[in-house]
């Protein structure tokens, strides 16, 4: 489990010749093993250093790019400006020093000199704004779109609806990712830790996308680095961006602003296809609506609806509730035993619909279908010790709709 | 102490001599004097930097590496917001006022504040105020977990319980912080020595007489958003949720009203601190000191017109997004001046070393490196891609770490010989300044890599191609957060058995009034002020140095 590789020199048999000399040298045999037991706990997750980003990607939209070069521009000034003083600075330093003999001068003001270097730097800001203004009228121009995408924030996960064809779902951190991220957990981290979710948001390429954002609950913000898209989803309100993808490939990004407990669990997935895939996946998605939707007509068995209800539970509700239904003392109430989970039916149903104003718990009747509700409702009175047997039929959520 | 009025009259010098100050603890309790209570804030500042810190040793143990080994998300988020809290509003402000309440008396000749009880008052507000803060952590549901910026609506619809408190009390410390400013414009009014003239004024003075306008006016925005937080919360208005009328953006709005200014209460003083230690270890005058007023002046003012630039993505139309950005990246000349300054009165002066110098080089670089990813982040399509990421993270705490706080540090370097009368140990001082300035470093810059690599801020649990540069990270916040066990031991060791120093002038070529009266600085000093000429002699700005 412990992976002994050092990435700094990127070399195995080096470094661990090294830990063994210096463990050998300081005489701490009985310690030796513990103290290689230490060094490895510290290396154990450095990957190899070509994995190391330093630097932006240049992403694929136009906006990324343009964001990538602006973004290099600015570097480089910096850096001609910091090489100027601080190169000036330690000339200084070195030969301006009263242990060389140095004897100070006396001069204190220059009108001159001050308007030169007020003036120098305004003309390299000028020099900057200039291609900055271009960009930015450019990646806020979301006219001509051929397609939009809707995104909605929720605490903690993303809604995607299709406008142009109907398609909406919601996008979960992956299961995976979740188990492994649970408190004190070890072990190989999965693929894409933290950046895969359960449904991707599959775009087209090469056409020009306008996504809308806006929140169910506090502020979120959708960022995927390689469209060069970032933008607060802010409840109430709706804002808007753009992108065109370049090329096919799989793009990772996440939730950028501080959205509540799990705000490091939302990631963002999204899958750019060729035009005709993408054609083929909507028909896809399509099909599989209309089969949940149909789903919800005809009555469901106890061991079905647990096994779905656990499923809807894990992605939805686990992430206040806990996994073991326990919540969080004094911020998020737990299942287990709960009086809503054990007590009267029509209660439960009304408040996993409706939601409780003024707290963190959603109106999930506008999210999940008839049979997603049914199942989860079903699991959380059956499960976690609260073994009331009530079943719960899809028709009595459409009829409670 | 039993003098007469007639004593007093007669023998101003004799007055000192049995006036001194009240024995036993009750005396740091009424204290109404200058130096006592720039003591009492000075400590205050570094328990809660302690504290704080502290905070930031648990927020970097838990991203040592990825997965969740010691703290559950709530708390990581209830340890970021409060880090940022008390080292903001705990730790950096009041240890300028406390530098400002020692020193401001002392540089402008005057006897001590002119309103000694509220200045008692400013103080004996901050430790409840600080105690409330804290007590959330142990309220039913935690304490804030909504970052130091707390927005809405997550800080009100969706808060703990507990957030009521922390409402009260920051607005007990816009109070305590309000009384303060009110103090020094009052005492750099009315008691500077009748000879010193606006332009006579050292450095530090007239950066903090600008800062304490800019808190007189920025606090009671703050404290109107926190009020329009508490009504929304208890009292069913809607100020800022859209579903009655209002507008979370609004919140953003008002805070950075605030918030802007604020940054620059945080490093105004600083500029004034460094622009007194340069020209002493360089034996020169200060070069440009009238460009240097009008710079803070201007940056000042700037400080105003710049807030939405923490904005850029919250939908604001593009013509707000461009003015912006061109009145956010003016702010880079003012500042700019300001560093060539520094440069220059360097260059062809007669450098040495001390601590309190290797303290103002490393601010004047990596303050400026702070100020270069501030540049990066004005521009507002760059923005996009590092709003909210490591790389503000590096930015602020380039900025106030090894800005406001590194001018802090070689502040009392500089300045503790005078109060206390006795010299800290110079070898262990280097040691500290090396193992402090070479750990930040690890610390922050990797966090510029791992922003643009695209990490979030305030996550507690990252994807696994962040690792190697978190680690490193880690490291570095370990090692400097060690480095302030051994700047206690140096401050404390200097305070009780440093070497005496007899001379009223401690570093050689140091120039200012507060160098004229004798060391340890007395309990009363400037009971009569100080000459024309006496201040002419004295400024570090003009004349031979």
């Amino acid at each position: 489990m412990l992976s002994r590789r050092c990435s700094v020199c990127s070399a195995d048999a080096s470094s661990n010749r090294f830990i063994a000399r210096y463990t050998t040298k300081f005489k701490v045999k009985s310690n030796a093993i513990a103290s290689w037991l230490l060094i490895s706990f510290f290396f154990l997750p450095l990957s190899a250093f070509a994995d190391l980003g330093f630097n932006l990607p240049k992403g694929v939209t136009p906006v990324s790019q343009n964001i990538y070069d602006l973004h290099m521009t600015i570097f480089w000034v910096c850096v001609g400006i910091a090489v100027v003083v601080f190169g000036v600075m330690i000339y200084s330093i070195i030969f301006h020093r009263k242990s060389r003999g140095a004897k100070a001068s006396n001069f204190h003001e220059s009108t001159a000199i001050e308007l030169i270097w007020t003036l120098i730097p305004l003309g390299i800001l000028i020099a900057i704004a200039v291609p900055a203004t271009r960009v930015l009228i450019d990646l806020e121009n979301t006219d001509k779109a051929e397609m939009t995408v809707k995104i909605t924030g929720y605490q903690w996960k993303w809604q995607y609806e299709y406008l142009d064809n109907g398609v909406k779902f919601f996008s979960n951190l992956s299961k995976d990712s979740r188990e492994r991220s649970e408190m004190g957990k070890v072990g190989d981290y999965p693929d894409h830790y933290l950046q895969d979710v359960d449904n991707r948001l599959v775009l087209p390429v090469n056409t020009r996308i306008r996504f809308l954002m806006t929140s169910n609950d506090v502020i979120h913000s959708w960022w995927v680095r390689d469209l060069g898209v970032k933008q607060d989803a802010n409840p109430g309100f709706i804002n808007d961006a753009w992108a065109t993808i370049q090329k096919p490939g799989v793009y990772r990004g996440q939730c950028a602003e501080l959205c509540g407990k799990d705000h490091g669990f939302m990631p963002i997935v999204v899958e750019a296809k060729s035009k005709e895939d993408y054609a083929a996946w909507v028909k896809e998605q399509q099909a599989k609506q209309k089969a949940a939707a149909a789903a919800g007509d005809r009555e469901w068995s106890k061991d079905e609806l647990m096994v779905q209800g656990q499923k809807v539970y894990s992605s939805t509700c686990a992430g206040c509730h806990g996994v073991t239904g326990q919540g969080i003392p004094g911020t998020f109430p737990a299942i287990a035993g709960s009086k809503i989970a054990t007590g009267d039916v029509k209660e439960h149903i009304n408040i996993v619909m409706n939601g409780k104003a003024g707290t963190a718990m959603q109106a999930f009747g506008a999210q999940l279908s008839d049979s997603d509700l049914a199942a989860v409702i079903t699991y959380e009175r059956n499960a976690f010790g609260n073994n009331t047997g009530d079943l719960v039929q899809p028709a009595t959520i459409k009829a409670a709709r | 102490m039993a003098t007469t009025t007639s004593d007093v009259q007669i023998d101003i010098d004799a007055h000192d001599a049995h006036h001194g100050p009240e024995k036993g603890l009750l005396r740091w309790v009424k204290t109404t004097n200058h130096k006592d209570i720039g003591t009492l804030y000075l400590w205050f500042a570094f328990t809660m930097l302690l504290i704080g810190g502290a905070m930031a040793m648990v927020i970097r143990a838990e991203l040592f590496q990825p997965g969740l080994q010691l703290v559950e998300p709530q708390f990581f988020n209830q340890m970021t917001t409060l880090h940022g809290l008390i080292m903001v509003f705990g730790a950096i402000m009041p240890a300028f006022v406390g530098l400002a309440n020692w020193q401001i008396p002392l540089m402008i000749g005057a006897p001590d504040m002119a309103l000694p009880r509220m200045n008692n008052w400013s103080f004996w507000i901050l430790p409840f105020a600080g105690v409330m803060l804290l007590s959330t952590l142990f309220m039913k549901g935690g304490g804030p977990a909504f970052g130091w910026t707390f927005y809405a609506p997550l800080s009100t619809t969706f808060a703990p319980e507990s957030t009521d408190f922390f409402i009260f009390a920051i607005h007990m410390l816009g109070f305590s912080s309000i009384m303060g400013a009110i103090n020094i414009i009052a005492t750099v009014m009315n008691m500077r020595a009748p000879d010193m003239k606006l332009m006579d004024m050292p450095l530090f003075v007239w950066t903090w007489l600008i800062t304490a306008f800019l808190l007189i006016a920025a606090m009671p925005v703050l404290a109107g958003a926190v009020t329009m937080m508490l009504t929304d919360r208890n009292f069913g208005t809607s100020f800022f949720d859209a579903a009655g009328g209002g507008d979370p953006v609004m919140f953003q709005h008002i805070f950075w009203f605030f918030g802007h200014p604020e940054v620059y209460i945080m490093i105004l003083p600083a500029f004034g601190v460094i622009s007194q230690i340069i020209p002493t270890f360089a034996r020169k005058p200060l070069f440009g000191y009238s460009s240097m007023v009008y710079a803070t002046a201007s940056i000042a003012l700037l400080s105003f017109v710049v807030w939405a630039h923490h904005m850029f993505l919250t939908g604001m139309p593009i013509a707000g997004q461009m003015y912006f950005m061109y009145a956010t990246i003016m702010i880079s000349v003012p500042t700019g001046v300001k560093v060539f300054n520094w440069v220059t009165t360097m260059w062809r002066g007669s450098l040495t070393f001390e601590t309190p110098m290797l303290w103002a080089i490393a601010f004047v670089i990596l303050f400026t490196i702070g100020g270069f990813s501030g540049l990066m982040l004005g521009i507002a399509p760059a923005d996009i891609q590092y709003h909210d990421t490591y790389f503000v993270v590096a930015h602020f705490h380039y900025v106030l770490v090894t800005g406001a706080l590194f001018s802090i540090i070689a502040a009392v370097y500089y300045w503790l010989p005078k109060w206390c009368g006795r010299m800290y140990n110079e070898k262990l001082a280097r040691i500290h300044f090396w193992w402090a300035v070479i750990s930040v470093n690890v610390l922050f810059f990797p966090q510029h890599f791992l922003g643009l690599a695209g990490m979030p801020r305030r996550i507690p649990d990252y994807a696994t191609q962040f690792a190697d540069f978190n680690m490193i990270s880690s490291i570095g916040g370990f090692a400097f957060g060690s480095s302030f066990l051994l700047l206690t031991y140096i401050i404390v060791s200097c305070i009780r058995s440093g070497e005496p120093i007899e001379d009223e002038r401690v570093w050689e070529s140091a120039k200012g009034l507060e160098w004229t009266v004798a060391t340890p600085a007395p309990y009363h000093t400037f009971n009569e002020p100080p000459q024309k000429d006496k201040i002419l002699s004295e400024s570090s700005h003009v004349g031979a140095h």
